[in-house]
């Protein structure tokens, strides 16, 4: 297995290339029921190969679903998603998923819910044991490969569902809000690990949150996504996680930025509430 | 003073113990309706070296460790598979409905019709009362298990059956465990009224013959004999659950 992180740079994105293409995804929950509701509406999205792609809206907008839908946990009621791998119908080891409640399964180790995915993949023992390690010290959790999640922090716990994601290498990592549940501190850290790990690979992240600040610093583009019906109303260019400035959160350009992209999603919310009062 | 900790949550019962002594020896309640604890226990002495408690002791967990181990297998499978199949589900559902709120015991005279006075009766009734509790708290368990952790689970590869195995089960290992003490409960209220009323052997019967025959010391040891056992189980079950659940965050 060829291991991720790889300590080759990512070379600049490709515009024309494909990496998740999205086209005309329409989703509707109880369909025929008295509590109908749509909850994407002819979305289209092209993600690009080695993008950072963050979904940004206000709750009930959808970009969980969307994320689901590119994860296979739910069907495709309409329209289509295609990776590299063709079309998206099941959950599969090509796309890694990192969730807000971390998701982990307490009644094991962190060490062996790093492994639990190695094995599915057959990897032999000694391999995946190696890999497992390296994913622990790339997470910072060595000293607590025997610990259970119950007895780690937030932070620690989300550190330890990355690296179980990682390491099956996964072409596409799919994160709902993964820093949602965790402290500032704590998260503004993560989000520098996050950037850090994805700058020195090839992959896809489609991250999902309701921060403009958030995306902002981490995104290559953001979706500003309506609610009810669910829809795309903006992509917008940032890409200043391709800087190596630390000081690139100050600069004019920067704030500027996350200060379009919150009138826009306050735009969304404000129509979203005035809608829900009539 | 932690050494003293374990021993001083039992105070009560030893209180208990003295006053129940004291009343009988003050002659504030007569020896004739309730035996004094030191002639209770002189009793217990005798029938134990006498060999009585241990051989129907010996009839009586037999039936309560066959009927367990077949509500355990049947609770079990039956929870996962209403999990995994829709169907079954279906299938199950009403009949589970209909049987829990029937007071198993209810049935002591039907299973003596079916399976006569021997152990198959007793072993019968106890698998029934202990199923139900295992497999609901099973159903329970596996179903509620987040779906993002089942979603983690198959994007890391593992199949639907997987899942249920690798996933499920452990996810629902507390309630599960749960269930297993409250059906061992179930299944000594079970074992001796069904030993009271129909048997020729068993701890159940002995108290039945013992307290007809106007012989209470030797009654009560019996009752109080099936109490301890009941205690010890439970305690076992209790040590075996902080074992399996070391996992859980401590509350």
């Amino acid at each position: 297995m060829n291991v991720s992180v790889n300590p080759v740079a990512k070379a600049a994105v490709a515009p024309g290339a494909t990496g998740i293409a999205i086209d005309k995804v329409s989703h509707v929950f109880n369909r025929g029921a008295a509590n109908e509701f749509v909850a994407l509406d002819q979305v289209s999205l092209d993600i690009r190969p080695g993008e950072f792609h963050c979904l940004l809206g206000p709750s009930g907008c959808g970009k969980s679903t969307l994320l689901y839908l590119i994860g296979g946990f739910i069907q495709v009621q309409s329209g289509s998603i295609s990776t590299s791998r063709g079309k998206v119908s099941a959950p599969g080891p090509d796309r890694g998923v990192v969730f807000q409640n971390f998701a982990l399964f307490p009644w094991l180790t962190v060490r062996d819910n790093i492994l639990y995915g190695l094995k599915k993949r057959r990897i032999a023992r000694a391999e995946r044991e190696d890999i497992a390690r390296k994913f622990i010290d790339l997470v910072h959790l060595r000293g607590f490969e025997n610990a259970y999640p119950s007895q780690l922090s937030g932070g620690m716990q989300q550190r330890a569902a990355i690296a179980r994601t990682l390491a099956i290498d996964p072409d596409i990592l799919l994160m709902d809000e993964p820093f949602g549940a965790l402290d500032a501190q704590t998260r503004r850290l993560m989000q520098e690990e996050l950037l850090g790990i994805w700058k020195t690979s090839s992959k896809i992240v489609v991250f999902v949150t309701h921060d403009v600040q958030e995306a902002v610093f981490l995104a290559d583009r953001v979706s500003v996504m309506s609610a009810r019906p669910g829809r795309i109303a903006h992509v917008i260019d940032a890409g200043f996680n391709r800087s190596s400035d630390p000081d690139i959160v100050r600069s004019p350009a920067f704030v500027e930025c996350g200060e379009n992209l919150w009138q826009l999603v306050k735009t969304q919310a404000n129509l979203q509430s005035s809608r829900s009062a009539t | 003073m932690t050494w003293l900790r374990a021993p001083l949550r039992y105070l009560p019962v030893l209180i208990l113990a003295l006053v129940w002594e004291l009343v009988v020896r003050l002659g504030l309640v007569s020896d004739q309706i309730l035996p004094a604890l030191s002639d209770v226990a002189a009793a217990w002495w005798r029938l134990m070296v006498e060999g009585d408690i241990p051989l129907h002791a010996k009839a009586s967990f037999g039936r309560a460790a066959y009927g367990l181990a077949i509500a355990a297998v049947i609770g079990g499978v039956g929870g996962l598979a209403m999990v995994q199949s829709r169907t079954v589900y279906r299938l199950l559902n009403p009949i589970l409905q209909m049987l829990y709120p029937i007071p198993k015991s209810a049935l002591i005279p039907l299973v003596l019709i079916f399976f006569g006075i021997g152990s198959a009766s007793k072993v019968f009734l106890i698998a029934l009362g202990c199923t139900l509790p295992i497999l609901l708290s099973t159903l329970n368990g596996a179903r509620g298990v987040d779906r993002s952790v089942l979603w983690s689970a198959e994007s890391l590869g593992a199949s639907r059956l997987a899942t249920l195995w690798e996933i499920r089960v452990p996810a629902a290992m507390p309630e599960i465990l749960a269930g297993l003490r409250t059906a061992t409960a179930f299944c000594f209220i079970l074992l001796v009224s069904s030993e009271l009323l129909i048997s020729r052997d068993g701890l159940g019967y002995l108290i039945a013959n013992f307290g007809e025959a106007g012989i209470y010391p030797e009654m009560f040891a019996v009752i109080l004999t099936v109490a301890a056992t009941g205690f010890c189980v439970d305690r076992l079950l209790l040590a075996l659950s902080r074992f399996v659940l070391r996992w859980q965050a401590p509350s």
